[in-house]
């Protein structure tokens, strides 16, 4: 009938349909990498899975991690990435609990980022972008466990600082505007050394901080080697807040064990020294 | 000025005076409320310079009033929504004089709220990285799209209804200045008011009426979900979608009646506003109070009998802790007291009140100036406590007010009896306070609970965060004030479609100004 005469019905209609078959393929896509990034935390097999082990029965609460941390990343004045807390029942009964950022395996700070400025890497550890952060500090809210930390004002740089080429990896210098947090020294595991808390509480001659990677099943804690699962089992290991779903890639050793090694106590299963636990 | 031909519709005068006419009281307010929003800017600057460290922000309470701002004024904007598109739907007649300003509370608190956001980010400059790298997953995204959608779609709402109007001043004010006229001739948009014409424009209407409808509840939905998505005790929690949009429905109504309450005082459009109007609305009011307290307390109640360690700490902090004053306070003056203001005109006994001496005029200023000033003297030297727990002395000080208060509000009751309008609006002033209120409530305790084994965090807003929170209300009545002058404030041309006409409004018009 008549020659190519589109009415303006039908062309709308054209255009929306065109639009939406060009749109479903790209929304599949969000939907794939949202399940790959987010929730499923085993979908992802990574070489590494860097864990860390803390022994609350080693630690006397020295805070001498805290220290080397804020001079291994020239951490702003009024942070800090590892944090011991003095936690207990009574001033009797007083116990000291280190907090670094848990890494979460299902991490509700990279769930929440608008930007994906704050990210898993390859190894498992929790980054910070400070070239994309916008500030919205979304992630603090949503971080159950308080760790991170907000540039209010510009930071004090040292002269050292200034030389550091930023990587998020090793986010010096540090800037205004942005969140920082604890990176489990991923500057240094790459390239086979220990993050800064471990050598200084092993430098302290406490050996309460083990450090390591899951898919060996290996940590030390500059000292000792030894494998995980057994140091877990050992230690009646839980992690904070576990009921949370956010799995942490930070473990604690019970603090109220009767042996304090365990890397070399073996005891046959079923027959505790432990006294209060047959 | 005066029409050669006799003006067929008198009764729209006091409507298109203001666009006529601009009188001293109208410029200074502008200039006033320019000077809030001068002061605003700075305080704004200041920020951007020195960082977010100028607030009262640290790193435990991260979110303070910019968010509570934020989450306010996105929830006053659902009174267009409301009045307009639910009354449409549903054919309420009475609506049609109200859609007008209903609608404009819409747009100018988005375009208020939403910057709110900015404000409050630490790296402002870096906004568009949000639509570059946007993660859907991210509730932030979320508002994101339901706001501008929402905007967009209110300011079409907005403009469709407008057409006709516009038509009509552009044929009838012909003496204003010229940029008007261009303006009225380029939004009119060809209108003649041909059937053609009116069957497409009301069938686009119908349309937006019945599409902004669900995008109005997601935009309130996902504002709360940006605190539901968390972990955080009082955050976490199944009802804040269906919570968030009935307390914004219920703040928008508030904001509208309070619009109303102002022009038809400041206009004199008592002959489109009538006492009907009022008291529809109050009724709404009631409603959505009712609905409220209803989600409040299932809210509290649930988690306090549950009695998690970390909900018994928030709603201890709240109910005798260091947020009870503000918490019982939004509870007085956002829910019970409105409630107790829209009912007056059914509560017989309140005209005993009058009988009761102490509550006359005399002996409650006595009583105010001596409670002043011992409450003055006691407040310097309290003012040590703000920052920790508040202390003996404020208690005080408080308590004196609540006493003096509640004899206020005694002795005023009989007064706002014979004036049901009055005390609806007085309602919808304390109900926008209220709800400011509880916004502030439900960000920041969550914040400060600790989740760590330490103390409270504490939160004192500065000069920087009040000066822009101020300028964000002066802006919001600024942009609606200059509406006023442009625009009609009553949808004309839905009036006179009306299919129930207004008994006599020349009457009503009177009354008001008398
Ligand atoms: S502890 Fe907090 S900051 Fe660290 S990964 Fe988990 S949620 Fe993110
Ligand atoms: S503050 Fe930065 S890292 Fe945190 S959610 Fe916002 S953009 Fe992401």
């Amino acid at each position: 009938m008549s020659r190519l005469r589109l009415s303006r019905r039908t062309f709308v209609k054209t255009l929306i349909a065109t639009g939406a078959a060009a749109t479903l393929p790209s929304v599949a896509k969000l939907a794939e990498t949202w399940a790959a990034e987010s929730h499923s935390p085993h979908a992802r097999k990574t070489q590494r899975r860097w864990v860390m082990v803390i022994d609350l029965a080693a630690c006397d609460g020295c805070k001498k991690c805290t220290a080397a941390c804020q001079k291994e990343h020239f951490v702003p004045f009024g942070q800090e990435w590892i944090r011991v807390f003095e936690t207990g029942n009574n001033p009797y009964d007083k116990q000291n609990f280190p907090l670094p950022c848990q890494h979460c395996e299902i991490a509700p700070c990279v769930k929440v980022c608008p930007v994906a400025a704050t990210y898993h890497n390859d190894e498992g550890i929790v980054l910070v972008d400070h070239n994309k952060c916008i500030g919205c500090r979304f992630c603090m809210a949503a971080c159950p466990y308080g760790v991170r930390f907000f540039n209010w004002t510009e930071p004090k740089h040292s002269p050292q600082e200034q030389f550091v080429q930023y990587s998020p990896e090793f986010p010096v210098p540090h800037r205004k505007g942005t969140v920082e947090k604890c990176m489990l020294c991923a500057h240094r595991v790459k390239i086979g050394r220990l993050p800064a808390c471990v050598e200084a509480c092993a430098a302290a001659e406490m050996w309460a901080i083990w450090f390591g990677d899951a898919n060996e099943n290996l940590v030390t804690n500059g000292r000792d080697v030894a494998k995980l699962t057994d140091l877990l089992a050992e230690g009646r290991a839980f992690r904070y807040k576990e009921e949370l779903g956010t799995h942490p890639r930070v473990y604690y050793l019970l603090p109220d064990r009767r042996d304090r090694r365990p890397a070399d106590s073996r005891k046959p299963a079923g027959k505790s020294d432990d006294p209060y636990r047959p | 000025m005066t029409p050669t031909v006799p003006d067929p519709h008198p009764e729209e005068r006091p409507v298109l005076r203001p666009l006529q006419r601009t009188g001293w009281g109208f410029r200074l307010l502008v200039a006033a409320l320019l000077a809030v929003i001068a002061a605003g800017a700075y305080a704004y600057v200041t920020q951007l310079r020195l960082g977010l460290g100028v607030t009262g922000l640290n790193n435990r309470v991260t979110w303070g009033i910019y968010i509570t701002n934020f989450v306010f004024f996105i929830g006053v904007s659902h009174a267009g929504t409301l009045i307009s598109a639910i009354l449409r739907v549903t054919g309420a007649e009475w609506r049609r004089p109200i859609t007008r300003m209903a609608e404009a509370i819409t747009v100018f608190a988005l375009m208020v709220g939403a910057p709110m956001v900015l404000i409050d980010m630490g790296r402002p400059e870096r906004i568009l990285s949000v639509f570059r790298y946007g993660r859907l997953q991210s509730p932030i995204l979320w508002d994101v799209i339901s706001i501008t959608t929402y905007l967009t779609g209110s300011l079409l709402y907005l403009y469709l209804p407008l057409i006709p109007d516009m038509a009509l001043l552009r044929d009838r004010l012909t003496e204003v200045p010229r940029w008007k006229r261009a303006l009225y001739r380029a939004l009119a948009a060809g209108w003649r008011g041909t059937p053609r014409q009116h069957a497409a424009l009301e069938r686009g209407i119908s349309a937006m009426a019945i599409v902004i409808i669900p995008v109005a509840i997601s935009v309130h939905t996902v504002v709360s979900w940006i605190f539901g998505m968390t972990l955080r005790a009082g955050w976490h929690s199944t009802i804040f979608g269906p919570y968030f949009v009935i307390g914004a429905i219920f703040s928008g109504i508030a904001a509208i009646i309070t619009a109303m309450g102002a022009f038809r005082w400041v206009y004199g459009l008592g002959g489109f506003l009538t006492d009907r109007h009022f008291r529809n609305l109050g009724y709404l009011l009631l409603t959505f109070n009712l609905l409220y307290m209803y989600f409040t307390i299932s809210e509290y109640l649930t988690i306090a009998y549950g009695a998690e360690v970390k909900d018994t700490t928030l709603v201890h902090a709240l109910f005798y802790g260091a947020f009870s004053h503000v918490f019982w306070v939004m509870l007085i003056i956002g829910l019970v007291l409105p409630a107790v203001l829209t009912l007056i005109p059914h509560l017989a006994p309140i005209d005993l009140l009058r009988r009761v001496p102490a509550l006359r005029p005399i002996p409650l200023g006595v009583g105010a100036a001596i409670l002043g000033g011992v409450g003055a003297t006691l407040h310097v030297r309290g003012v040590a406590y703000v920052n920790t727990t508040l202390g003996v002395h404020h208690d005080v000080v408080l308590v004196a007010a609540g006493v003096l208060g509640a004899a206020a509000f005694l002795a005023l009751l009989p007064v706002l009896k014979q004036r049901p309008v009055a005390s609806i609006v007085l309602a919808s002033l304390l109900v926008n306070a209220g709800m400011w209120l509880k916004r502030y409530i439900i960000v920041v305790p969550s914040m400060a609970l600790p989740i760590t084994p330490t103390e409270w965090a504490t939160y004192q807003p500065t000069w920087v965060e009040w000066s822009i929170t101020a300028g964000a209300f002066a802006t919001f009545i600024l942009l609606y004030a200059l509406f006023a002058k442009i625009f009609p404030l009553i949808s004309l041309w839905e009036v006179r479609e009306a299919k129930v006409p207004e008994p006599a409004p020349g009457a009503r018009a009177q009354e008001v100004v008398a």
